[in-house]
């Protein structure tokens, strides 16, 4: 039995969809024991959630003498601290943006082992599943050394229940502020868009697109899916749509349940990004398009006919 | 002010891979810079044009063939560089990062650190904090906006979708770039011949003096991600085939 902290990712006051596939990839039928790791915040303990996919005991971290949430420097610190008290053995969490950077200072800190964006994990053999070349392939690793840390892909491991009873447990840390990083502001540049690496469903364009404003049309069908809006590197280079939106190997890897690709031709570079998706659709005028040969359905047809005809169906369906 | 840029030879993005065993590929016909890293480079040398003095040192960890990804960076700017010369291939991120430190550390103490958030062909994700780690310094990855001003560096990072979290840090520390940072500038023939003359140190790698490694990742095999077949291509109008779509999209929610 190992002991694995799983680090819980909140919005808000909402517990993260994403952490409850990380807590069974840790579970593996209860063959260990879970610590998920929160910082407390006025957010409630989530315990009801967290103890039907297994976690035994809830830990609320709570600091003083220093701004955590102003400095991820100190956060990992802190982690590192509780980490050590409670004697884990290794520490899971999202390879979200914040999971990222949070597990590479703990990992960095302690010259300990690191994986992230894994696909699979399995804690017995200390090893892990992740994409190489920018998800032109997979590749299997072992880590060795103590404590093992990974991050997982969002939506990779679909979650799975495991009834058990927590515990809740409080976790105070006293801490200097060092100053040498300090989050000055947050600053939100489009308002209620989804975030392209956790979503659940993506619909993104290429080139053809057009134009910045032209993107409305997959805004719209966006909000009828409950979508985020991608972009391939063509679009983003012709300025049709900012950096933070592409897809692909210089841009974000995404791994929805849905991906719908409009006027994108399927370049290597824009697959290696996206292929991870559970059903890809495509939706482009050219019959030979590349992206027809490796992706679930397709239309033949243009975005500017078929984007909006789809809205329209799917908001009928909703109706219905 | 003293700059170091932390750079990887990487294949060609548009380059498929072929695998050739459990742990070899074929080796890729044109390598380049890791294009994360383009952004480290063009960012070193702007930090140094605007400051009016100071050096940009460029470091890498790879074979010989890297030597052509220096001299591309020596004639976008870079004054000099050094080349650790080992077999990637049979290096974690643990053992690159400390590759990186020794090499800098033997070479000089530097103000400034900037690498690529990432490399895009083994994806460690990693380098930039463990870089930082080694040196005591406080780091910042995944920029996309930087500035320098009477010893303290602002940048802004973005945080998922279209969030972005302003950062204030003190000298010296690491910077991880990312695209949107900046536009890596053209090399000219000038240049390119200026290059040439440019100061290049090879090392090799069992001349450093490493810290043993604590912790090891070890590739164990590749295999190729199972590759989908041909499209199913929906039939009929555009409004059947968006409903059939919708209908498709109802059942995939369904079953998950």
């Amino acid at each position: 039995m190992m002991k694995i902290g799983i680090l819980i990712e909140t919005a808000a006051t909402q517990l993260k969809k994403t952490n409850l596939g990380a807590i069974s990839a840790a579970c593996q039928n209860g063959a260990n024991e879970l610590f998920a790791l929160i910082f407390a915040g006025g957010i409630a303990t989530h315990q009801e959630i967290l103890q039907t996919y297994g976690i035994h005991k809830v830990v609320t971290i709570s600091v003083s003498g220093a701004d955590v949430d102003r400095s991820p420097e100190l956060k990992a610190r802190a982690l590192i601290d509780v980490m050590s008290a409670l004697k884990l053995d290794a520490l899971l969490g999202i390879s979200s943006t914040a999971g990222r950077d949070l597990l590479a200072r703990i990992a960095a800190e302690l010259d300990a082992p690191l994986a992230l964006d894994c696909v699979g994990v399995d804690f017995t053999s200390a090893t892990v599943i992740k994409s190489q070349f920018s998800g032109k392939t997979l590749a299997l690793f072992k880590l060795s050394g103590t404590p093992f840390i990974c991050g997982l892909r969002p939506n990779v491991i679909p979650p799975k229940m495991f009834p058990v009873i927590a515990e809740n447990i409080s976790y105070h840390i006293t801490m200097e502020d060092t100053r040498r990083l300090l989050i000055r502001t947050i600053k939100k540049t489009a308002a209620d868009e989804i975030d392209l690496t956790e979503a659940e469903i993506i619909i993104s364009a290429g080139r053809p697109i057009g134009s910045a404003e032209n993107f409305k049309i997959l805004k719209d069908c966006a909000k009828a899916l409950g979508a985020a809006v991608g972009a391939s590197r063509a679009a983003v280079d012709l300025g049709f749509a900012p950096h933070s939106m592409q897809v692909g190997q210089t841009g974000k890897t995404v791994s929805p349940n849905l991906y719908i690709a409009c006027g994108i031709s399927g370049s290597v570079q824009h697959f290696a990004g996206m292929k991870g998706s559970r059903v890809i659709v495509a939706i482009n005028t050219d019959p030979d398009a590349p992206i027809f040969y490796k992706c679930n359905y397709g239309i033949r047809g243009d975005l500017f006919e078929v984007v909006p005809a789809l809205t329209e169906a799917l908001q009928k369906q909703r109706i219905l | 002010m003293r700059i170091y840029v932390c750079a990887k030879q990487v294949p060609d993005t548009a380059a498929s891979i072929t695998l050739l065993g459990p742990r070899e590929y074929e080796n890729p016909a044109k390598l380049v810079m890791n294009p994360f890293d383009e952004f480290a480079v063009e960012q070193a040398i702007q930090v140094k044009e605007q400051a009016g003095t100071g050096e940009v040192v460029i470091v890498t960890v790879g074979g010989i063939s890297a030597e052509s990804m220096l001299r591309t960076a020596f004639a976008m700017g870079v004054d000099r560089g050094i080349l650790v010369i080992a077999d990637i291939r049979q290096m974690d991120s643990i053992a690159t990062a400390e590759a990186l430190h020794q090499a800098i550390a033997q070479d000089g103490s530097p103000d400034l650190i900037f690498t690529g958030k990432q490399s895009v062909d083994s994806e460690g994700m990693q380098i930039p904090y463990r870089l930082a780690a080694a040196f005591n310094m406080p780091i910042v990855n995944e920029v996309v906006r930087f500035l320098l001003e009477n010893n303290t560096v602002s940048v802004e990072r973005e945080i998922g979708s279209g969030i972005r979290e302003a950062v204030d840090l003190t000298l010296p520390c690491v910077i991880g770039t990312t695209k949107g940072l900046n536009e890596p500038r053209y090399t000219r023939l000038p240049e390119i011949l200026k290059a040439r003359t440019k100061e290049l140190k090879k090392i090799d790698i069992n001349e450093l003096e490493l810290a043993p490694a604590a912790g090891k990742v070890e590739l164990i095999k590749f295999f190729p991600e199972p590759e989908r077949d041909q499209a199913v291509m929906l039939q009929g109008s555009i409004r059947e085939m968006t409903l059939q779509l919708a209908e498709l999209i109802k059942n995939t929610e369904r079953s998950l």
